[in-house]
């Protein structure tokens, strides 16, 4: 495979232009919104913090939480999309498409409904479970029968799965009109209004996701190659596979929690980075997290001001990106 | 005796036909209808003014009782909404049976390739977006929306030929587009009208009438003979586009027809009852259990487990909680969706 950056120093600079990207962008995301602030305020906040300025209170309490999640949602989706796409060699892998973010919205629906939970936190250790269980039975179901897994069951597998979820958690909002109000922008995907302190709850087990990631990075990229290939290098596919699974929970499962169902995020990054990057995962998940941070960063922007005042969930916007590219990559990119 | 008479194959020929005929999906089928008619006496039956189920055949077949109420309790309001339950699940059965065979995925339903996605984002934003507009528009939108989206699919996938798994997998994508349209209306409508639009959206027959059936109705007529005719190129297809060639099969004109016959009776239904999860894929998998994976046999007899289905599931959620009706598509998923898993699991172990 051909990559557009051939030498060490060019992924290196390549990233850093990248970070640079995302500074920019989540500049931007702090700088446009429905009150009016300038680049310069938006500077002087962090220089010359003033408690009385209303301004100020905006940029503090509402916009900067708003860009950090952003791209933290983001990162942690492009990752796991990333891992799942090496570890089951299914370009069209993705937490959404795959199911697991419906498991997991399902998880936190049912707990609201059911429990009548309302901490994050408690969303959060539900959307895990929710996500877990679903990516096990997705996998499981996709490889089910002859020939073993292949890409086109798994990813049927999990749409089955998205149907069959979304069903039930429709169920339970037409039951109770009370948890569909509260819950309706949640589940369309949104980073609106979410409060630095929510962050911190989850922000651990993101960490510990991205952590993990990077570190079998090496291993998934063995694994990419196939099953056999890895257990004949000596590597031991039933534990690489087991921390890759967790990680991927861990977050897709945490994105859930904080921004709700947000799709093909995880489908169309790592695509775009192997066009710079190549196929090592060494590179393609550092890439992914910035890059992924970039996109839903920008997919934020974008979603304000797209029908000004109203702001339409970040979630509708990448998947009004996201669905066309997958169709892209169903027509042209796999061969039957 | 019975089950040694019922057992073996039977040849029929006529003039340039001959149609071999399994006796045992014969059985199973006339078993299946007689429970199935059984059940929509009974959903007739029972409600708010409950009604024996012999009162209920007499009142149907016009003999005069001497309960006054019972010719519009039973002709004008119960009978209808039965009947659209069963033929509901029948056609979205046949729908769901006809893909899986042409793609051999068991998990294969109009509930992922889009269909159902688009008749519903139809729906939806009319009754979000024109509230004040007559509730009779949302099926032809609804089937309008679903023919859009397969039309799209069918346009996008075909490369000089068309590979099942591409419809899939390009369905899936169009889905996807489709229900994010849906859950921006779903986001902005007012509450009132999304909880309308979702309930539209799990799939209810409350209220149908004698108008519904006979819009319905025309399109059964249609599709189902030539499904049935069919049947016979699905087997064939399912062995793979090589040995269907090698067999002398027409295989994009006989998908082509096949993918047309199922999308039809899909967005039909949709139109109908809105969108009932679970039936399509069920359906077609507790047939195959019953009498096995030649299609001459197994897409009737999921038809007529298909309609059952959805008449009994109208059936629960009409008593569970009365006189709170649950929507029948709630209760097909919520029952449906363990079942299907177990299934699945089943025919997994087989193999």
């Amino acid at each position: 495979m051909t990559r557009f950056f051939n030498s060490r120093f060019m992924m290196l600079f390549g990233l850093a232009v990248a970070v640079g990207v995302l500074f920019f962008c989540m500049l931007a995301s702090v700088r446009f919104g429905a009150a009016e602030i300038g680049t310069r305020e938006v500077i002087e906040t962090f220089t010359d913090y003033d408690a009385n300025s209303e301004e100020d209170l905006i940029i503090r309490t509402l916009r900067v939480p708003r860009a950090i999640i952003a791209a933290l949602v983001g990162a942690s989706l492009a990752v796991a999309g990333a891992i799942m796409q090496g570890l089951t060699r299914n370009p069209l892998a993705d937490p959404g498409i795959l199911g697991i973010e419906a498991g997991a919205a399902l998880a936190v629906v049912g707990a609201v409904f059911l429990f009548g939970v309302s901490s994050l936190s408690t969303y959060a250790l539900f959307a895990f479970l929710g996500g877990g269980i679903t990516a096990l039975l997705v996998y499981g179901l996709g490889s089910m029968g002859r020939g073993g897994m292949t890409p086109m069951k798994l990813t049927i597998a999990g749409a089955a799965f998205t149907a069959l979820l979304s069903s039930l958690t429709t169920a339970m909002l037409i039951l109770n009109q009370q948890t569909l109000e509260e819950i309706r922008f949640w589940l369309a995907g949104s980073v609106a209004g979410r409060d630095l302190t929510l962050l911190l709850q989850v922000l651990p087990y993101i960490l510990v996701g991205l952590v993990l990631s990077l570190g079998i990075s090496r291993q998934v990229t063995t694994l990419s190659l196939g099953d056999d290939v890895a257990a004949g290098l000596g590597q031991r596919t039933g534990w690489v596979k087991a921390i890759a699974a967790v990680a991927v929970v861990l977050l897709a499962g945490s994105a859930v929690a904080i921004a709700g169902p947000i799709g093909f995020v995880g489908l169309v990054i790592p695509h775009v980075v192997r066009f710079f990057v190549g196929v090592d995962y060494r590179w393609i998940l550092p890439y992914s997290i910035i890059v992924g941070a970039i996109l839903l960063v920008s997919a934020d922007i974008a979603a304000r001001l797209v029908l000004r005042p109203q702001e339409i969930p970040v979630g509708i916007m990448t998947a009004l990106v996201g669905a066309p590219f997958f169709i892209y990559l169903a027509r042209w990119r796999i061969k039957r | 005796m019975i089950a040694k008479r019922w057992r073996g194959k039977k040849n029929l020929r006529g003039g340039k036909f001959s149609f071999k005929i399994d006796m045992r999906s014969v059985f199973v089928f006339i078993v299946l209808s007689a429970l199935a008619l059984a059940g929509i006496i009974i959903n007739v039956g029972v409600g708010e003014y409950p009604i024996s189920p012999p009162d209920v055949v007499r009142t149907i077949l016009g003999i005069e009782l001497a309960d006054g109420n019972y010719d519009f309790i039973v002709n004008t309001l119960r009978l209808p909404r039965a009947l659209v339950a069963f033929l509901v699940g029948l056609a979205l059965a046949l729908s769901g049976a006809i893909l899986q065979g042409l793609t051999r995925n068991p998990l294969a339903a109009p509930d992922i390739i889009g269909i159902n996605a688009g008749a519903g984002l139809a729906a939806v934003s009319l009754i979000v977006v024109f509230p004040s507009v007559s509730a009779a528009y949302i099926p032809p939108a609804a089937f309008v929306g679903a023919c859009v989206v397969a039309a799209l699919l069918y346009l996008i996938a075909w490369r000089g030929n068309s590979s099942p798994i591409r419809l899939i997998l390009i369905g899936i994508g169009l889905g996807a587009i489709a229900g994010a349209c849906t859950t921006f209306m779903i986001t902005f409508g007012d509450i009132y009208e999304v909880s309308q639009a979702l309930v539209w959206l799990t799939g209810s027959v409350y209220g149908r009438s004698w108008d519904e059936v006979a819009s319905f109705l025309p399109w059964l007529i249609i599709f189902v003979p030539i499904v049935i005719f069919y049947s016979r190129h699905l087997n064939t297809l399912g062995l793979g586009d090589e040995v269907a060639v090698g067999l002398g099969s027409r295989v994009e004109r006989q998908r082509g027809l096949l993918i047309f016959c199922s999308v039809a009776l899909a967005a039909s239904a949709v139109a109908t009852a809105g969108t009932v999860g679970f039936v399509a894929f069920i359906a077609p998998h507790i047939a195959r259990q019953l009498v096995g994976p030649n299609h001459g046999g197994l897409l009737p007899v999921s038809a007529v487990v298909g309609g059952a289905i959805v008449v009994l599931a109208d059936l629960i959620g009409r008593t569970i909680f009365a006189p709170i009706e649950i929507p029948c598509g709630i209760i097909t998923s919520i029952i449906g969706a363990p079942y299907f898993l177990y299934l699945l699991y089943r025919s997994s172990q087989v193999k």
